[in-house]
């Protein structure tokens, strides 16, 4: 007679452990399996978690571990919240993530629409597109840096072939005005290939039969589009807002290789200003209340996110 | 309106996360205007109090 799977490993499992697990409960096994994973978890995530609420509350520097740490109420906290210079970096981040996943949202929405009709070398454009996402930031970062040179930069050029002004007489990155639109312009350039791809999934699993449907009723063109697709794809372009908005919020490498947060601080996002305060200024404690800052910010934001996410689903 | 208050009242879900997404979405807002300062500093407080509401009420009934 054949045996089954389950059988044969029951067979094969020597009779020391056999033995041993007999007594064991199917939940006490199944939180045998599940043990490892929740330590690395608490371990990993929530201990951090928990040591950096702790150490908010401390004037403790990571420089001068043996000085002693005293506890200071909400006194970071209260600082934080006074700072001007902190309240600037968060319109600057205010500034960088409206207009990216705006920017993002429209483009990637508009080439993921273009990319589902069936055309000649549709997957290779698609790959074409999809380039930007593969590098690495501090790569981007460091290309856009020459292709914003006032001199030499092909940006410069091509502006200044579209619109007749001297190349030369702007800087992207070295202008005040201009620094926050050179951020946004190129994280709109290397992210919008993921909102398109986001889209595309979306588009794609739009059934055929619906747009036939709408056909036979006579529904123009713009009627399908705004009640088929927009609908239908409206959960996945709400995932790719998610993820955007809240990488974005965390955008770090990418502006630091461009423009260094500079000039001056125009250009400086919450995260950069927190990687000053904890690793340049070593106020740890203070950067920790800053930290927990953002953390409450983005996990009450992704929250509702969710909410709404799961609303759109449903209906 | 009425039923809103009313799921308020019998401490329904859907009306007490309502209010939590509401004061979220009020701290993250004040946290990052260019207009007052007064509203910045209470961003946070907001926004923490909408957060934990959030996390209570969405174990509420339906």
């Amino acid at each position: 007679m054949l045996k089954s799977s389950v059988e044969r490993v029951a067979e094969a499992t020597p009779h020391a452990i056999a033995k041993r697990m007999h007594g064991l409960s199917d939940r006490a096994l199944a939180w045998l399996f599940v043990a490892p994973s929740i330590v690395l978890l608490l371990a990993v995530n929530i201990f951090p978690l928990i040591w950096t609420i702790r150490l908010s509350f401390t004037n403790f520097r990571v420089n001068r571990p043996n000085a002693e740490v005293e506890f200071v109420g909400l006194k970071n906290y209260l600082n934080i919240l006074s700072d001007r210079d902190i309240w600037l970096t968060m319109q600057a981040t205010a500034h960088f993530l409206i207009w990216t996943i705006v920017l993002q949202v429209l483009i990637g929405f508009s080439l993921a629409y273009l990319i589902n009709k069936k055309f000649r070398g549709n997957d290779l454009w698609t790959t074409i597109i999809v380039l930007p996402m593969m590098l690495s930031p501090a790569v981007v970062g460091n290309f856009w840096t020459f292709l914003y040179q006032p001199q030499i930069g092909l940006f410069n050029y091509a502006v200044g072939f579209l619109t007749g002004a001297d190349p030369s007489s702007f800087s992207m990155i070295g202008d005040v005005s201009l620094a926050p639109w050179a951020i946004v312009i190129v994280d709109t350039w290397m992210w919008t290939p993921f909102v398109m791809l986001i889209c595309l999934a979306g588009l794609r699993s739009i059934p055929p039969s619906i747009y036939e449907a709408a056909e036979c009723d006579r529904a123009s063109k713009w009627r399908q589009f705004w009640t088929i697709t927009i609908p239908l794809v409206l959960p996945f372009l709400m995932l790719a807002v998610l993820f955007r908005g809240i990488e974005n919020f965390k955008m770090f490498d990418l502006v630091v290789q461009l423009t260094g947060g500079g000039p001056g601080s125009i250009t400086e996002l919450t995260s950069i200003n927190l990687k000053r305060e904890a690793f340049e200024k070593w106020r740890t404690g203070y950067a920790s209340a800053y930290a927990v800052i953002l953390f409450v910010t983005v996990f009450g934001l992704a929250s509702i996110y969710v909410k709404a996410l799961n609303k759109v689903k449903q209906r | 309106m009425t039923r809103f208050f009313n799921g308020l009242l019998h401490l329904r879900r859907g009306a007490w996360e309502m209010l939590a997404s509401v004061l979220i979405a009020m701290g993250v807002v004040m946290l990052m205007q260019p207009f007052a300062l007064v509203l910045y500093s209470w961003s946070f407080v907001i926004t923490l109090l909408g957060t934990v509401m959030f996390i209570i009420v969405s174990h509420f009934p339906e």
